[in-house]
């Protein structure tokens, strides 16, 4: 019998202010214990929340970027609970009036399984509300003791929710991965998941088709999608053995332990659930206006979605070309640089960040965002490609030679400078004058008078060689397809 | 209204107070009284009337997101019950 | 000395009759004198007060003198204060010196007044007595068999006692008026904004309200010039301009409409109270006011409304006192819940701990619909009441209090007694608007009562107005009583 697994996630993301949600202390990562715990963080007695008005700009952001219906009146409200990293006894949050109301991602699904094809899916997102991040417990070495450092305490989330839409790891990391993106492509988040600025919760349960949902349980602060793979394989197996052997699942909260693979509950807490919300009286509603939704909307980029299509419609690049153009804010405004200095060659360049720049990217362990040539720099290289100044081997030459002098151009004719006085001193132009070719080809063939026999009595597969001497003897500079044309024509005798 | 010693309890536990069982027996009485005062209010109809949070009804106003606090760790410490190496010290925290 | 008006202190000082030091000394000594008996401060700090008054005294010479420089206030222990020990009455802070300034305390600094010291109060601000301070009960200067009021008992006993010259209070249900007319002075709670409360310990967040206690509404009016005024720290702070509260303290009362609600009237009233009350009225009538009755009729729920959501408040408000960052942490404990749960057991006393568990329960799990909720709903039905009521008169007057100061201990262990001697005055902190009481005659036993003085929001001038007019034509104002 089969099993249909249900996964929602809510996700906090830390947003990228300078400061922290409700006081002017720096959210900078890193710093020594405490130094950046000011009075609001530590909840002195008598200390008051302000609003960072870079966090609300951040929600809205991401609220218009998920096509979410933007809270013209949003209310805080505290969270009460006791917890040594949690100073005021109570979290600030959204409850009943969140600031971002529902909305919907569109996914891309890769199945882990065999062959099966890569599709889209739209996950629906149930809200997303403000709050604060907690302090951190450290265990240090003293026994029977925790320190609390209040550094992180204050920093603005945005919890993202989703609906209960997923049904396997796979769309939970594809959904987790688009939001991760996402996030990073409008600028609200830095996504650096090792520093705990994107975690997720994922809420997995179990049914049989056809029947209501099951109980769920909660894997907490999952911080990287490889462990979100495994912590939910793990669990959803945990969860069908322990109902085929005649268990029930009881709601909890668990943990994942990347040594062994396992989740496994969290020590109860009592009262976990009475968490006695009610309005923050220290912090009036929040209200956004039209205008200033509208003035926010003007600054979003444009979202990869519509990138993604725009590079299929209008530059004819296939699906999997425009996915991982589109896969990062920065890989797509490197495109996008580019083709502004080449718009007539989309394709040349799709072709070449997707080849040469990935691989010597991958090979030096960087990323696109800092790469040692500029978008404008191969805009360059890539003119000089299409109006045959160039051939394409001479071109991975220079672009070999460039990536360890870090050509970190802006200007397109500062670049077109530096890279045809390249050209013009190493003498790299590609000969294009067909009576230097003949010549070349004219030596060749009498050189090799036994091998053009053979070829001229069928031996087809000598071309190449033949190619390959002709090439040597111009210095790598001819025009291939010259050369194919004069070759094949004299060949042919 | 009447309050159980149960009830007390558990809402004492949810304050973290301790309270020993006398305390709740006098916490309950007390309570009970205080109730049946407040039970005063529920007979009143506010059908469509809005909760009132706050004295005036305004927005609220947003602080620009510039640095404004520097590092008072020591001061701040210096009246803690228990710090080592910057962190407040509290007993081991059990996940 | 002694009783003389901040007008007159500040014009003494400024004519170099007599240095700040010297005022200060004096104060001092009085304190020292008078303070063990009456029990008006918490945290006296001489060192620092004389080094503000110092401060002053070359302020003055230099000629930049403002009209509180050099002046010795005392300040309610709940607002904090840079270096000094500030407890808010609890032995949960009872070791605790503030890292910080209140808004206020800075305004007073700014003010270039001297801080006198920190005033006694109930616990947290919990109670109308002042019974419930961890730090002993204060006496109230007219009988010290008697109670000053509360919560801010303390600094209606060290004015009524002229153990300063004037001084703070804060006002959540009553707290600064109920106390000052049990102590025969003037009090003025501000509408609810109009002080900022950053670094004034928090009570009940959507209710506290700072504003100045003194001798009459004159000082009221030069007190309340420096505590007003918009701060960015605290989000429910006014952004409004700066007035002066001095401005309109001459205007006539001619045409004056007073609003007498009939359930301020009702049973329940004290008869020698009532009395008082009614002979104040007869006075204004004679000043050119006209008498218009009005009623507010779900004022009767402001008690029970007022016990649902300022426990409410409370209860998460003070959660922050866990033992682990300042304050008291209990010498004993097996682990984390007993830590947190023995130090705050012990940290609080029997009231504060009564209130967390009152609004604990409001807000639990299947309650917070049938308390919380429907209290808010009934705090807007009193509000409109009011909206109604200034459709027909300037300002609402009644007594402050149903009784004279009643005995220390009186009232015992029946908190619901205690929480109806706030009935007159705690639909004005429902409200948001303004209030305040002055002394209007004596009661049974010779003990002050007060007159309460309901504006609309921001009226405050006018009712400084509306009560200077009344001491210029009385004198219960500068009645003392004989402490000594």
């Amino acid at each position: 019998m089969t099993w249909e697994i249900v996964i929602g996630l809510e996700v906090h993301t830390q947003l990228s202010t300078n400061t922290k949600i409700f006081s002017g202390a720096s959210t900078a990562y890193g710093a020594e214990s405490n130094t950046q715990a000011d009075a609001v963080s530590i909840a002195l007695p008598g200390v008051l929340p302000v609003l960072n008005k870079g966090a609300v700009e951040r929600a809205i952001k991401f609220g218009l970027a998920v096509g979410a219906h933007i809270a013209p009146r949003s209310v805080f409200a505290r969270k009460n609970y006791f917890y040594p990293d949690l100073p005021k006894g109570y979290q600030i949050s959204q409850f009943d009036l969140p600031v971002v109301g529902p909305g919907a991602l569109t996914i891309l699904v890769e199945p882990l399984s065999g062959n099966a094809k890569p599709y889209e899916k739209v996950v629906r997102i149930t809200r997303a509300h403000l709050e604060e991040d907690a302090g951190k417990s450290v265990h240090g070495d003293s026994q029977g003791v925790t320190g609390v450092d209040l550094n992180r305490a204050g920093t603005p989330l945005l919890e993202i929710v989703s609906e209960p839409d997923m049904c396997s790891a796979s769309e939970a990391v594809a959904y987790a991965k688009a939001l991760h993106s996402l996030v990073r492509w409008i600028g609200i988040c830095d996504g650096n998941m090792q520093e705990g600025s994107f975690r997720c919760d994922v809420n997995v349960s179990v049914r049989r088709p056809g029947e209501p949902l099951g109980t769920r349980r909660e894997i907490k602060n999952l911080n990287s999608f490889k462990f979100m793979q495994q912590a939910i394989d793990y669990e959803v197996q945990w969860q069908i053995d322990t109902i085929e052997n005649g268990g029930k699942i009881h709601q909890a909260t668990v943990l994942f332990n990347p040594d062994t693979g396992e989740t496994r509950a969290m020590r109860s807490k009592e009262d976990a659930h009475d968490y006695r919300y009610f309005p923050d009286p220290d912090l009036l509603p929040l209200d956004i206006s039209e205008k200033w939704k509208e003035q926010i909307r003007a600054t979003l980029p444009e979202l990869p979605q519509a990138k993604r299509g725009r590079y299929i419609g209008e530059f004819a690049l296939n699906e999997y070309d425009a996915n991982i153009l589109t896969s990062s804010r920065e890989m797509a405004d490197f495109f996008d640089a580019a083709v502004d200095c080449l718009p007539s060659q989309p394709k040349l360049i799709a072709n070449w960040i997707m080849g040469e720049i990935s691989a010597l990217l991958a090979r030096d362990k960087l990323e696109i965002g800092n790469c040692p040539v500029s978008a404008v720099w191969l805009a360059g290289l890539l003119t000089r490609v299409s109006d045959n100044t160039i051939n394409v081997k001479t071109a991975k030459e220079i672009l070999d030679g460039a990536w360890g002098r870090n050509q970190l151009f802006a200007k397109l004719i500062q670049a077109q400078a530096s890279i045809d006085a390249e050209i013009e001193s190493k003498g790299l132009k590609q000969v294009s004058d067909s009576g230097a070719i003949e010549k070349i080809v004219d030596e060749i063939i009498a050189a090799n008078a036994d091998k053009v026999a053979e070829y001229r009595s069928g031996k087809d597969k000598l071309f190449g060689f033949f190619v390959g001497l002709a090439m040597k003897a111009s210095k790598g500079k001819a025009n291939p397809a010259q050369l194919n044309d004069i070759l094949k024509k004299k060949l042919a005798g | 209204m009447t309050l159980t010693n149960a009830d007390v309890q558990k809402v004492a536990r949810l304050a973290r107070l301790a309270m020993d069982e006398a305390e709740i027996e006098s916490a309950r009485s007390q309570l009970t009284g205080i109730f049946n005062l407040i039970a005063e209010m529920q007979a009143v109809d506010t059908k469509g009337i809005a909760p009132m949070s706050h004295a005036q009804d305004l927005s609220q106003r947003l602080r620009e997101d510039v640095v404004t606090e520097t590092n008072q760790r020591e001061l701040f410490q210096s009246i803690a019950p228990q710090v080592e190496a910057g962190l407040y010290l509290v007993p081991q925290v059990i996940e | 000395m002694f009783n003389s008006s901040l007008y007159q202190l500040g014009g003494a000082l400024r004519a170099k009759k007599i240095s700040s030091v010297e005022l200060t000394q004096l104060y001092l000594e009085r304190i020292t004198a008078l303070n063990p008996e009456l029990n008006a401060y918490i945290t006296l700090n001489p060192e620092i007060s004389l080094a503000q008054a110092r401060e002053a005294d070359a302020r003055i010479a230099s000629g930049n003198a403002a009209a509180l420089t050099g002046i010795p206030v005392a300040q309610k222990d709940i607002f904090c204060a840079k270096g000094w020990r500030t407890t808010c009455g609890s032995k949960m802070l009872h070791n605790f010196i503030s890292p910080y300034d209140a808004h206020v305390i800075a305004q007073f600094n700014q003010a270039g007044a001297v801080n006198l010291g920190k005033t006694n109060m109930d616990e947290f601000a919990m109670g109308s007595s002042n019974e419930t301070s961890y730090f002993g009960p204060v006496k109230n200067p007219w009988d010290k068999a008697r109670v000053p009021g509360g919560s801010s008992g303390g600094t209606a006993a060290a004015v009524a006692a002229r153990l300063c010259a004037a001084a703070t209070g804060t006002d959540t249900g009553g707290s600064i008026r109920q106390p000052a007319a049990l102590c025969g002075i003037s009090g003025l709670k501000p509408t609810y904004g109009v002080c900022s409360r950053y670094g004034m310990i928090a009570f009940a967040s959507s209710l506290d309200q700072a504003g100045p206690m003194g001798r009459s509404a004159e000082d009221l009016a030069l007190m309340m010039n420096v505590m007003a005024g918009f701060d960015e720290r605290d989000s429910t702070s006014l952004q409004r301009d700066k007035e002066d509260y001095a401005r309109n303290l001459s205007k006539p009362l001619h045409g004056l409409r007073i609003g007498l609600p009939k359930e301020f009237f009702a049973e329940g009233l004290g008869s020698d109270v009532a009395l008082a009350i009614e002979a104040a009225i007869a006075e204004y009538k004679k000043l050119g006011a006209t008498i218009v009755d009005i009623s507010l009729p779900n004022s009767k729920l402001s008690v029970p409304v007022y016990y649902v959501l300022a426990p409410a408040e409370a209860s998460s408000n003070l959660s922050r006192f866990d033992g682990v960052r300042y304050g008291y942490r209990a010498p004993e404990y097996t682990d984390l819940a007993d830590m947190y749960e023995k130090s705050r057991a012990q940290g609080f006393g029997a009231e504060v701990k009564r209130r967390i568990m009152i609004g604990t329960y409001v807000l639990s799990h299947g309650y917070y619909d049938a308390y919380y909720l429907q209290a808010q709903k009934i705090r807007r039905l009193i509000a409109q009441d009011f909206t109604e009521a200034y459709k027909q008169c300037d300002v609402i007057m009644g007594p402050t209090s149903p009784s004279t100061a009643f005995k220390l201990g009186e009232k015992g262990d029946d908190p619901v007694q205690m929480y109806l001697s706030d009935i007159y005055t705690i639909a004005v902190n429902l409200a948001g608007l303004p209030g305040m009481s002055i002394p209007c005659g004596f009661g049974d036993n010779n003990m002050p009562v007060g007159l309460q003085i309901i504006g609309n929001y921001f009226d405050e001038a006018r009712m400084l107005n509306v009560a200077h007019q009344y001491q210029l034509a009385t004198d219960w104002h500068s009645r003392a009583p004989q402490v000594l």
